[in-house]
């Protein structure tokens, strides 16, 4: 009988037990940086709290395009990395939420005035500046000068040799139709854009895709942020990166929580973790050249020098509006994309 | 005729589903359970009190939910057909009023319920505030909504329709719900956004703007410039329909009529297209005709030209999708040649018609319902297609990469990926309807019941030739192809340090063995084995609807058939990203909630996939002669019966081509795939679009060839599973051939 009950004690205990475990702390963390970036992320903050993570990996514009088809019952908590725009843009369609976090003190000025022009429904976790990176190979093959700036790249002998991503399609190659609207002027800039179209060999997709080519000796010189093409070069590719001597944009990836997060205090968890030293030295284990945005967190030595690149002060809170990415684009398409090359 | 009213005054089907309709409302939990579909946890956690796990008759009993009390009514009416014979016409009354009342109910409180209370204002404004919520339905619904469905549809064939055919009668009420179900509803819910302006309402002059649009229809190219999209994807597709037809027919050709020696190895070769990952063929392609490929370097070295970027643009997607889509008009292909009737083509050259008369004249039309679908697949697949636009496009613009951009680009035009999705589906349509023409209403009957004991004439000396050649041709690109992509995967870093190693294996697939047993250490293991479940679970789904639509669709007649057919073909005729955003836009809320499941992504694949299936099953039943089903049932046989029995077997190479293809696709469908994953369901696909994203092209590659092997492996076991057809024929070289 006594055995009998305590095989019953047990069994509800073991019950109980499943059930708390079942009923565990969990986190649905949507990613938009690289792969093992995301994986290192996820388990990291597995270690350090105890609660489990569920990532999913995607680029920017599809995890923008989920949130917000999921809308109306979201799914996800937490969207850490990519770009800042898509960011912004859910930001103003109000698909995720305020947040204040006590780690803002830590954090570089850009970070801060990121969640700002946002009413702090974001915040920049890392940044990185636009530049481009040419093929050594390819240059020399061609016989080319190597270019330094960004009006070298206009050089009728360049013509066919450069490659960037097509601003409708990649927000890599809006923020550098942006940047050259902030730089020269919004005529002297569309005026470069025009210049740069003769030389164009192909606009494509995704916003990485010119220096990837690069690297593997498709094309010469692609217009790309400067960590992307500081990893084709650590990659073992033959890529020189350069920052243009005009001074240059930059992005400023960002993290955001989801309106209507299931687990809203986990996600605050993973959004304080994120901000911390501990968490953005995280990136020196893996292959990503972004500043991080923890003042005391460590730079990649591989990582463009950002005290030697002139940045531009770059207006995200007008050129991360809708309206003006529209009125910039169809523009673009307008002046730009349809002349003859 | 059969004997319509059977005597016995209960139909055990109609038992059966009675009995399901109770059991779905009183036993089985009425919501979703959040665990999973095939987590059975539910029944020792609170079931049947817990709220969430409770059947319909629990929460009713608990003064809850109670808006689903209505749907006991139906179940009750249905209880006085059981006393009745199949002749009275109450008896179909009852079924049809039940199923009709319960499956309408059963629709309406779901969807005008939702997670947020009513989902219609009118609704709050006529009712009030509801003050409670649901979430999706589970089992119990499911089942009773099934319940509901076959009552219905036995109710009709208890009125006569179909001759009283209640397997066929309920087939069809069971395909056209699935379809409206999972192919209609999200489709329409995604086209809707063409009409939707920034504000939120709908406007006609929205969806001209957008159609109107220069990008789309410009004609730029005949003056040297550039053309719209929908030009370059209607030109692209029409060459790659053409090419892809007049390859599978060649490959077809050799293996069924030539004395070739290495016709397995021919076959295997030309299935190992369809089994590759995307990407793979282009980043091959790339690396062989590049500006830095080999191939391009060699000639530009022989020549002293410098290499251009020849391939970027419209001839590189040419090749890459006739080497990826000629498998396909091959499977189809095949089975039709193979189909054609020897005594047909013995009894041409007996009267005296040289090999290539009979060819002309008599084998290639009989092939024709092959060549139009052949050709149909190919034009849609070139459409629809992704993957390769996307590496070897350069400024070549086409539809489908167009969407994937209007969606997650830059622009964020939900809009206007609606209406190139509209314009992308007019043009499928338009090939569709133009197949039909051409086709018209002839007679491709080959198999019929009496003895083809016949022998495949072997093929004219002077096509004989030309096929061979570009068989052989062929043949070696696609050997030189996969070489590059074996080799990819063992070097250090592709193009670049070509030092050998097996290093991308071992990052990928490597286990540890331990006392607990075996650790899938490597990193590639969860995706892996996700998408073999996955692939596993849709490919016998999407071969049953396929092979029943398509039986439906050739064998039986009723009202609507065009319509039905053209439903069944949608799914397949839109781009995957269009499919994937609809899927979650239309069941990420009640009353069917499947995102981030591995159910949504099963269900993805079944109606993506089925058309493939429904097509060889038409190609290769429009061979069989009717007699045959009529002898069937002539002998008491029911329809059922005759299909299983009589049509089934024939049918080997159709059920193989749906087996075969559904599997794979499930395996290599990237573009629907990325906005479905999750992640507990990471596909392998979407995990080596993120390497390649990273650099890490040796594993990507190495994951790649690895899911080649694994697929070649299933569908030979597929192919032994199934057996092949044995029509008594006699073969080339006198002896009976054995399976």
């Amino acid at each position: 009988m006594k055995r009998l009950s305590t095989l019953a004690l047990t069994s509800i205990v073991a019950l109980t037990a499943g059930v708390s475990a079942a009923q565990a702390d969990k986190l649905t963390l949507y990613c938009s940086a690289q792969e093992d970036w995301c994986q290192l992320m996820a388990r990291s903050f597995e270690d350090a709290t105890g609660i489990d993570v569920n990532m999913t990996r995607k680029s920017s514009g599809e995890t923008f395009a989920q949130i917000k088809a999921e809308s109306s019952n979201p799914r996800g908590d937490v969207w850490w990395g990519g770009t800042g725009d898509p960011h912004l843009q859910a930001a103003e369609e109000n698909l995720t939420m305020a947040y204040v976090s006590p780690m803002r003190d830590q954090l570089h000025d850009w970070a801060i005035s990121q969640a700002t022009s946002a009413g702090d429904k974001t915040i920049g976790i890392y940044s990185g500046a636009l530049g481009y990176g040419y093929n050594t190979e390819l240059l020399a093959a061609n016989n080319l000068p190597e270019p330094s700036c960004w009006k070298d790249l206009l050089k009728p002998e360049y013509k066919g040799h450069v490659q960037m991503a097509n601003p409708n399609s990649s927000g890599t190659a809006y923020t550098t139709l942006a940047s050259m609207v902030q730089l020269f002027g919004e005529d002297e800039g569309f005026e470069f854009m025009k210049g740069l179209h003769a030389n164009i060999n192909q606009y494509t997709k995704s916003g990485s895709a010119p220096i990837r080519a690069a690297g593997r000796g498709e094309n010469t010189i692609g217009i790309v942020f400067m960590h992307d093409a500081v990893k084709q070069a650590v990659s073992g590719f033959p890529v020189k990166v350069v920052a243009p001597c005009e001074g240059t944009g930059y992005e400023i990836g960002s993290m955001s929580i989801i309106d209507g997060a299931r687990n809203e205090d986990e996600a605050k968890k993973f959004y304080d973790w994120a901000l911390s030293t501990d968490a953005q030295n995280l990136a020196l284990e893996v292959n990503a050249f972004q500043v991080p945005s923890n003042k005391g967190a460590d730079t990649s030595p591989s990582a463009p020098d950002m005290s030697t690149i002139t940045l531009i002060d770059y207006d995200f809170k007008t050129y991360g509006s809708s309206a003006e990415r529209k009125r910039l684009l169809q523009k673009w398409d307008e002046d730009v994309s349809t002349l003859p090359q | 005729m059969r004997n319509v009213s059977s005597e016995t005054t209960a139909h055990p089907a109609l038992i059966f589903w009675i009995v399901a309709g109770w059991v779905g409302f009183c036993l089985l939990p009425w919501y979703g359970v959040e665990d999973g579909f095939f987590s059975f946890e539910w029944l020792v956690d609170g079931y049947p009190f817990d709220e969430d796990y409770a059947p319909a008759a629990f929460l009713i009993g608990q003064g809850e939910k109670l808006w689903l009390t209505p749907l006991l009514i139906p179940l009750i009416i249905s209880l006085f057909a059981l006393g009745r014979k199949k002749s009275d016409p109450l008896y179909a009354k009852i079924l049809i009023a039940s199923g009709a009342l319960g499956f309408g109910w059963l629709i309406a409180q779901g969807f005008g319920i939702g997670i947020r209370g009513y989902n219609y204002e009118w609704l709050t404004a006529l009712f009030g505030d509801l003050g409670d919520r649901q979430f999706g339905m589970g089992y119990g619904a499911l089942l009773l909504a099934s319940a509901y469905l076959f009552l219905f549809t036995q109710g009709i064939a208890a009125r006569g329709a179909i001759n009283g055919d209640v397997f066929v009668v309920s087939a069809i009420g069971g395909v056209i719900v699935i379809v409206t179900v999972f192919v209609f509803f999200p489709i329409a819910k995604m086209l809707l956004a063409a009409f939707i302006t920034e504000e939120g309402g709908y406007s006609a002059s929205v969806f001209a703007s957008k159609f109107f649009d220069d990008r789309l229809w410009g004609l730029g190219c005949l003056s040297g410039g550039r053309c719209g999209a929908a030009w370059n994807s209607l030109f692209l597709a029409i060459t790659v329909g053409i090419l892809t037809t007049v390859l599978g027919l060649v490959f077809a050709l050799v293996v069924t009529r030539s004395g070739f020696r290495y016709k397995r190895a021919l076959r295997a070769l030309t299935v190992l297209p369809i089994i590759t990952p995307p990407f793979v063929i282009g980043l091959a392609l790339i690396l062989l005709f590049g500006l830095s490929g080999s191939v391009t370097q060699f000639f530009a070295d022989l020549f002293g030209v410098q290499p251009t970027r020849w391939l970027y643009g419209m001839p590189g997607v040419l090749i890459a999708q006739t080497l990826a889509f000629t498998p396909i008009a091959f499977l189809v292909l095949i089975g039709v040649v193979e189909g054609v009737s020897p005594s047909m083509e013995e009894a041409a050259q007996t009267l005296r018609a040289n090999r290539w008369q009979t060819f002309r004249t008599v084998s290639l039309p009989l092939m024709r319902p092959g060549l139009a679908n052949a050709f149909l697949l190919g034009f849609i697949e070139s459409m629809a297609d992704f993957g390769n636009p996307l590496v070897l496009g350069g400024n070549f613009d086409v539809l489908s990469t167009e969407i994937f951009f209007a969606i997650v680009g830059a622009q964020y035009d939900q809009g206007r990926a609606a209406v190139l999705a509209m314009v992308l589906l007019f043009f499928t349509l338009s090939a569709f309807y133009a197949q039909r023409m051409w086709l018209g209403k002839k007679s491709y009957t080959t198999v019929s019941g009496k003895g083809d004991a016949g022998v495949h004439p072997l093929m004219p000396n002077g096509l004989a030739i030309p096929v061979f050649i570009a068989a052989i041709t062929w043949g070696l690109f696609t050997v030189v192809v996969y070489g590059m992509i074996l080799y990819g995967s063992v070097v250090e870093l592709w193009g670049v340090n070509n030092t050998l190693t097996f290093k991308h294996y071992v990052t990928a697939f490597s286990v540890r063995f331990e006392e607990t047993g075996i650790r899938w250490t490597g990193a590639a293991w969860d995706s892996f084995w996700t998408t073999i479940y996955i692939a596993a679970a849709a490919a016998p789904l999407t071969a049953i609807v396929g092979l029943i639509t398509a039986y439906l669709l050739t064998r039986q007649s009723f009202a609507g058939k065009n319509a039905f057919e053209f439903g069944t073909m949608l799914s397949f005729a839109i781009p995957g990203t269009v499919i994937g955003v609809s899927y979650i836009l239309a069941f990420n809320v009640p009353p069917i909630e499947i995102t981030g499941t591995g159910i949504i992504l099963i269900v993805s694949f079944i109606f993506r996939n089925m058309p493939v299936g429904v097509r060889a099953g038409i190609a290769s039943m429009s061979q069989l002669d009717k007699s045959l089903d009529e002898s069937s049932l002539t002998l008491g046989a029911n329809s059922w019966q005759t299909f299983r029995r009589v049509i089934l077997p024939l049918l080997k190479p159709a059920i193989l081509a749906a087996l075969v293809y559904s599997f794979v696709r499930a395996m290599t469908a990237i573009s629907a795939v990325i906005f479905l994953v999750s992640a507990e369901y990471d596909m392998a696909t979407s995990y080596i679009i993120g390497r390649v994203e990273n650099n890490d092209y040796g594993l990507a590659i190495a994951y790649s060839t690895t899911l080649i092997f694994v697929m070649l492996a299933a569908v030979g076991l597929l192919q032994l599973l199934v057996g092949r057809t044995q029509i008594g024929r006699r073969t080339q070289f006198g002896a009976k051939e054995q399976t």
